[in-house]
């Protein structure tokens, strides 16, 4: 991998509040390159929404990226000013968010919000702008994009609501687009369709795209590789078909033997036993410690990434056969 | 569109219907105005005679048929104390009263939405937190105290501006404006801004909350995550959402406002209907009192009515609703 | 739901983060001392005529009286002590405030929870009500009230408290009907508790938050409006002197330079409301679950 379009490397954001700072991710390492996908799995609360919003540079205090580099194309993103980080924002970085219902501003024409992101990035007249916004419309399959331009978003379904989000972050055809969830909110056969926009006009751009989501079945069918996060960490990172045929760490195992489609009918839906602990609150050492039917003493040191099976891996005993325990 | 005005203007008709009902029947509550009216030492036939002359003989709802008669054709009866017609002296004194309402609704928008801006973008800065306890303050000031100091300050020690009255006017319409005269003005300043403290405090709150949960919406991050300028951020995306609260509270507010003015008016020696009233309930000069609040009825539904309009001017999703 | 202790001094620790609010508390206390100690602080009995000296009057701030105390904050057109016309005054400001903002409270919330309980049309019905009367500007309405009754303290409570039930009603119902989604009430209803029994003794209690914030800000309220009422010449009759009518009265002699007469009884009336409204800002932050996510 020489020289990837984005690479992270050792990434830390802490979370200032009035008991004291918390480390929402921790070490954070990894790359993409141009047109490749990236699948960030991980449960609610795991950091993987930070993770992108850390990239974006929009981390509001009391949070603050408090380590680590984020090189896009050899730069490194957290020297660049805000001026400067800016001018990347929405044109050479782009970002989809969770619930389209609430991403769209309630009281603005789609055209003003479409035509807005063009200008800010580009000196054309605002016909122009206006042409591209609606071809951007016609692109991701909104019918007579034409008289749509003049639509509010309450006027919209909730799918073709992050169609138009999706037309609005490809506007420049970024080198990275980070996609938030953006299908949690939606119906399933809709879904299958955001996904499919997403990933062809990312393939036609070159974009490269990190999926986040907490389903690992949509990585599985999406991405390239995929980075697994666990409180904060990233547990395992590798190629999709690697980790999820033969997971390794204990907590990605858990979560492919708990996938409906793994589990056999009329028998109990296997779980991972415990819940997800309070980030404030991690135990000592691997913060899976608690859940994990492996575990022993030598897991009350937070383990290092190391290379294994062709893949990057967090734990001192790796499931050794594929099989869900 | 069209068709909702109609239903809209028939609604405000019979609230104003219904709201005249409530101030007769108030009045009834309040008791005969003979006992006013009447000298010590005026007989029993006198007594009968201005009885019947006030249609007090007549059944309940006669005389709110009377009453409602009266009302259409701006006959309100003539003011016990001032011998003239109730509604021309209310009228008269309107102007007045208008002019030092709305100047004040401007200064607190004026005053109070920036500094709301200020609060509200950056929450924990120490400006944003003076601004916040002022609010409070502003809260707790009595307007009529307010009104008092600003005399004692500006009045009677620095002598920079006048205390009393309206100063010169111009003549347009056939009533007379001060805003257009700078010595008119020069009177105005003092009452309209002890008049708005309260409104700017709240201005100043409304718009700050508006900003922060504004600042905190999923809407702001996107516009963010597309690169554009704080500048238009606020400008555009933020303004617009405010904006619907702030001018529904502050149109609806305008009647208070000129409610208010009673005490203003007392203190700065204005000449409006707010001095007039007072004078009048304390006399219970009944027509005078009906007069006010008629008109004061008529002013709440014409100014929903158009709060209703502009707040569909606004929110598209309101405003796209019967389409 | 029951407030017990440990729940209390967690509130108030919360509550001390804000050294702004931890002042408007102890501003708070002061001003009730104050009010309730009275004839203690005084130097005289405002009211007692025989104490007064017409030979002492408009004196400025720090003259020693015949009687042989300081007129701290001077003495005003009848040779009244102002310190003791202001405390006696806020004795008379505190009762009005706190009694008419507390029979508003019983009387709109027991309104509101009914109106939310019933539901339906009697609802509406008793909904449309407060709307009407939270329409009607509260100064026009006290003043027709007073007008019509006549000038005393009973009086004054009384039209305040015609003026502001509309408020706790609407805040009472809004909360309730949040509240009577949950299950508890179903569990009540169908473990045939009466029905008063359910409004007091399940529904009040899980609403209660909102309308503490409200009424400790509905006080500062009433008080400004007592004041501005008695300021107005409408509100409490001369023998009862509150800040407000005291502040009236040094009106006229402001103009002629004599200040303290009406700067220390607004000085005195504005510290009270400051301090009860920044007393009820942190509870409101504290208690509204939205204000809080901040």
């Amino acid at each position: 991998m020489s020289n990837p379009m984005l690479e992270v490397r050792n990434l830390r954001t802490e979370f200032g509040s009035e008991a004291g700072r918390v480390t929402v991710i921790n070490d954070v390492s990894f790359a993409l390159e141009r047109g490749k996908v990236l699948g960030l799995v991980g449960e609610s609360g795991s950091g993987k929404s930070v993770t992108g919003f850390s990239i974006m540079g929009l981390i509001d205090p009391p949070g603050e990226v408090t380590g680590g580099q984020i090189l896009f194309n050899g730069q490194d993103l957290r020297q660049l000013p805000e001026h400067r980080m800016r001018t990347l924002r929405g044109n050479r970085i782009a970002m989809i968010f969770q619930d389209p219902a609430m991403t769209l501003n309630p009281v603005l024409r789609i055209d003003t919000q479409m035509i807005e992101t063009i200008l800010a990035h580009e000196t054309v007249s605002k016909p122009v702008a206006r042409d591209r916004a609606r071809d951007a419309l016609g692109m991701v399959g909104i019918p007579s994009p034409e008289e749509r331009l003049h639509a509010y978003p309450h006027q919209f379904s909730g799918g073709m609501r992050q169609r138009v989000a999706i037309a609005i972050a490809l506007l420049h055809s970024p080198d990275l687009l980070i996609a938030d969830e953006p299908t949690t909110a939606l119906d399933v056969t809709i879904q299958a369709q955001i996904l499919a926009v997403v990933q062809r006009l990312a393939r036609e751009r070159g974009t490269g795209l990190i999926w986040i989501t907490h389903d690992l079945s949509v990585v599985a069918g999406l991405a390239d590789d995929v980075a697994v996060m666990y409180a904060g960490r990233i547990v395992e990172y590798g190629d999709v078909g690697t980790v999820i045929n033969q997971p390794r760490h204990p907590y990605t195992n858990g979560l492919i033997g708990s996938l409906p489609s793994n589990n056999q009918r009329g028998t109990r839906l296997r779980q991972i036993a415990g819940s997800t602990p309070a980030i404030a609150q991690l135990p000592q050492g691997c913060a899976f410690r608690p859940r994990c039917t492996q575990a022993s003493d030598a897991c009350l040191i937070m383990p290092p990434q190391t290379e294994y099976d062709g893949r990057l891996l967090r734990c001192f005993h790796p499931v050794t056969h594929g099989k869900a325990t | 569109m069209t068709l909702w005005i109609i239903q809209r203007t028939l609604q405000a008709a019979l609230v104003a219907l219904a709201m005249a009902l409530i101030v007769f029947l108030g009045l009834n509550l309040i008791g005969s105005p003979i006992e006013t009216l009447l000298p010590p030492e005026a007989t029993h036939e006198e007594r009968l005679r201005l009885i019947a002359d006030l249609g007090l003989d007549q059944p309940l709802h006669t005389q709110f048929f009377l009453f409602l008669k009266g009302l259409v054709q701006g006959n309100l009866g003539i003011s016990y104390v001032y011998k003239e017609p109730a509604i021309e002296l209310i009228l008269s004194r309107l102007p007045a009263t208008l002019e030092l309402a709305l100047f004040a609704v401007l200064l607190s928008l004026v005053i109070g939405f920036p500094l709301g801006l200020i609060a509200g973008y950056r929450p924990d800065s120490f400006a944003a937190k003076a601004i916040m306890t002022g609010s409070i303050l502003g809260f707790s000031l009595p307007i009529f105290w307010v009104g008092i100091l600003l005399i004692m300050v500006f009045s009677v020690t620095l002598g920079w501006l006048p205390s009393s009255g309206r100063g010169s006017t111009v003549t347009i319409l056939g009533v007379g404006w001060s805003f257009l005269t700078w010595d008119g003005l020069r009177h105005m300043i003092l009452p309209a801004f002890s008049l708005s403290l309260f409104n700017i405090s709240m201005v100043t709150r409304l718009t700050e909350s508006g900003v922060r949960e504004a600042m905190s919406s999923e809407y702001v991050k996107f516009a963010r995550a597309k690169g554009l300028t704080p500048r238009r951020i606020m400008s555009v995306h933020v303004f617009k959402n405010i904006l619907i609260p702030i001018v529904t509270v502050v149109g609806l507010d305008i009647g208070t406002t000129i409610a208010f003015s009673i005490v203003t008016e007392t203190i700065f020696a204005w000449p409006g209907i707010g001095k007039i009233i007072i004078d009048s309930i304390a006399a219970l000069d009944r027509p005078v009192i009906v007069a006010y609040l008629m008109l004061v009825v008529l002013m709440f539904v014409l100014v929903n009515f158009v709060v209703d309009i502009l707040y569909r001017v606004l929110d598209p999703r309101i405003r796209l609703q019967g389409e | 739901m029951k407030p017990d202790l440990t729940s209390f001094v967690r509130f108030l620790r919360v509550y001390c983060r804000s050294p702004l609010a931890v002042c408007g508390l102890i501003g708070t206390v002061l001003v009730l001392a104050a009010a309730l100690f009275a004839p203690l602080l005084s130097p005289q009995n405002p009211y007692d005529l025989m104490q007064l000296d017409i030979m002492e009057s408009r004196l400025p701030p720090g003259e020693t009286a015949f009687a042989g105390f300081t007129f701290l904050l001077g003495s005003d057109g009848q040779g009244r002590d102002m310190l003791s016309a202001i405390l006696y005054g806020l004795r008379i400001s505190l009762i009005v405030g706190i009694g008419s903002a507390a029979l508003a409270f019983v009387f709109g919330t027991l309104f509101g929870l009914t109106a939310a309980y019933i539901g339906g049309r009697t609802e509406t019905v008793m909904m449309r009500l407060v709307d009407l009367q939270m329409s009607f500007p509260t100064i026009l309405s006290a003043l027709l009230i007073l007008a019509l009754m006549g000038k005393s303290v009973g009086n004054v409570v009384l039209a305040i408290v015609i003026v502001e039930w509309a408020t706790y009603a609407r805040t009472a119902r809004g909360a309730a009907l949040s509240e009577l989604r949950r299950e508890y009430v179903d569990a009540a209803r169908s473990l045939r508790m009466g029905h008063r029994n359910i409004i007091l003794r399940q529904l009040l209690p899980n609403c209660i938050s909102p309308l503490i914030v409200l009424l400790t800000m509905q006080i500062a309220r009433a008080i400004t409006l007592e004041a501005t009422l008695s300021f107005l010449g409408l509100g409490v009759p001369i023998t009862e002197p509150s800040l407000g009518l005291l502040i009236s009265n040094g009106f006229e002699l402001m103009l002629s330079g004599t200040y303290w007469v009406s700067l220390f009884p607004g000085i005195a009336l504005l510290v009270t409301i400051f301090s009860i409204n920044l007393v009820g800002d942190r509870m409101r932050q504290i208690l509204d679950p939205k204000a809080a996510q901040r």
